[in-house]
């Protein structure tokens, strides 16, 4: 379980979080929703570490995340696993050196150890014969599994997603939005997932935070969300004409 | 105000490369890919160039020596220390600071706009560390090798453009290449060497490693590069010359 308890952060003059609180829940998908430049991805880089919060404190499991330097956080660090908008795959690298990588680094399992380990994790998403290919030669669905098996290579206790869907078609988006259901149930994980893809809302919304100009405007789940009377979730979730014609 | 903004983040990130690496065996064996890539790949461009210094220094030299009290072997002894002291370090250091250093800030710069760098922080790994540490003990490693190489192919090359042109006689110049040989301009230019691998490498990393935007960004970040490299291999050129000869 992540727990953010008010957290604000600005850049200069512009404060972009306000007092957001929230709890992520354990072996569940939950995502973060929001409008463009509402402040989801910030939250985001917060609670991994990329940005340092200017109040309030992050929780990983009753950790206080936030307070820790860079040496204390490098185990909380190290069960972290992260599916990065562009995937972020290593160009140099080939899918299986890019998987192996964080077992090389990290851990101290003999060669055949991490062989097994990045076969399971590939074949687990759906990736059994790509081992020798480089990114550049795979498709962005693709990318986006190596990043999933790369992701959940350590083990992860708590999975992070930037725009899982981002840049692919409806049909790749699905099985994405599939595989991390599964793997968030099977590693029992804390999954938390940035998005604007209502397909996903719909399918995996079991928690889901909305914010609005950097503030915790509204929680719930898939079910509540199309109900909530709330003007601003109302105009982020019915944007789209397919949205609409549902609501009708 | 901005040049103490970058001095400080300068600093602070030449700080965070000598972390406690995760693993020695990786770091070791990035340090031999980087000296294949920073050193090997430049080995060409670094003869092709030193043959034709030497062989224009030469010339040059023959074409201004018109006094003939001065002996012919002064233009071997002029082409060996000019190539030495100067044109083999900080030319070829200045060549490397463009191809070397707008690779080095370039690779760095689109790893760090495709969120490779941050997908290395939130694995935990030092990426200051990982990325730039190599390239720089490679680098301080590599390049005075380079700079050797280029000192006696371009002292060859003067001898063979001496010998094809027909202005001085083989014996004139390998009697000029050897007359008062200081070992210590060796020396010298090994240090002026290192000093200039130790700049392009941090520089170069800095402006990739502290890249913000995309594609436009990274190219911007890459000519920064190399024109801070350059402009401080030439400052610096001065300041270790006056210091160790004066």
């Amino acid at each position: 379980m992540i727990e953010v308890k008010n957290v604000s952060k600005g850049f200069g003059e512009k404060q972009i979080l306000k007092n957001v609180s929230h709890r992520f829940e354990k072996g569940k998908v939950n995502l973060i929703i929001g409008g463009s430049g509402s402040g989801k991805t910030v939250l985001v880089k917060c609670m991994v570490g990329l940005f340092e919060v200017d109040s309030g404190r992050i929780e990983y499991d009753g950790r206080n995340f936030s307070e820790m330097n860079f040496k204390e956080r490098k185990p909380i660090r190290q069960e972290i696993g992260m599916l990065f908008q562009g995937s972020a795959l290593f160009d140099s690298m080939t899918v299986e050196q890019n998987v192996m990588f964080p077992l090389t680094m990290l851990s101290d399992l003999s060669h055949q150890e991490k062989i097994d380990r990045v076969n399971f994790c590939l074949q687990r998403v759906n990736l059994p014969s790509s081992h020798k290919l480089f990114p550049a030669e795979i498709s962005g669905g693709m990318k986006k599994r190596v990043a999933i098996a790369r992701a959940i290579a350590m083990n992860p206790k708590y999975l992070f997603c930037d725009e899982p869907n981002s840049g692919l078609d409806p049909k790749t988006s699905i099985v994405i939005d599939e595989l991390i259901i599964e793997i968030t149930d099977e590693f029992q994980m804390t999954t938390i997932i940035n998005t604007h893809d209502m397909n996903s809302v719909i399918t995996m919304g079991y928690n889901i935070l909305f914010i609005h100009k950097g503030e915790k405007w509204w929680s719930g789940n898939e079910q509540e969300i199309l109900k909530s009377g709330n003007p601003e979730v109302d105009e982020f979730i019915f944007a789209s004409k397919i949205m609409q014609h549902l609501k009708k | 105000m901005k040049i103490f903004f970058h001095l400080g983040r300068y600093w602070l990130f030449m700080a965070s490369l000598f972390g406690k690496p995760e693993k020695f065996s990786i770091y070791r064996r990035r340090v031999l890919e980087e000296m294949e890539s920073i050193g090997v790949s430049s080995l060409g461009i670094v003869t092709l160039i030193s043959v034709f210094m030497g062989a224009v220094i030469t010339i040059q030299t023959v074409y201004n020596l018109v006094n003939p009290l001065v002996p012919l072997y002064v233009v071997g002894l002029v082409a060996r220390d000019t190539m030495i002291i100067e044109f083999s370090p900080t030319i070829i250091m200045l060549v490397l600071a463009g191809k070397v250093g707008s690779s080095i800030a370039s690779e760095i710069g689109t790893m760090r706009v495709t969120e490779q760098i941050d997908a290395l922080e939130i694995m935990g790994i030092n990426s200051s560390g990982y990325l730039v540490f190599p390239k720089m003990i490679a680098a301080i490693f590599i390049a005075p090798f380079l700079v050797l190489i280029s000192m006696f192919v371009g002292i060859a090359g003067g001898w063979v453009a001496g010998e094809l042109s027909g202005v001085i006689p083989t014996t004139d110049y390998i009697k000029g290449i050897q007359y008062q040989f200081l070992p210590f301009n060796v020396t010298f230019a090994m240090i002026k060497t290192v000093v200039f691998a130790y700049l392009i490498t941090s520089i170069s990393s800095y402006q990739g490693f502290y890249t913000d935007g995309g594609a436009l960004e990274v190219g911007q970040s890459s000519t920064r590069a190399v024109v801070y490299s350059s402009v401080l291999i030439l400052i610096f050129d001065y300041i270790i010359t006056q210091l160790i000869l004066i």
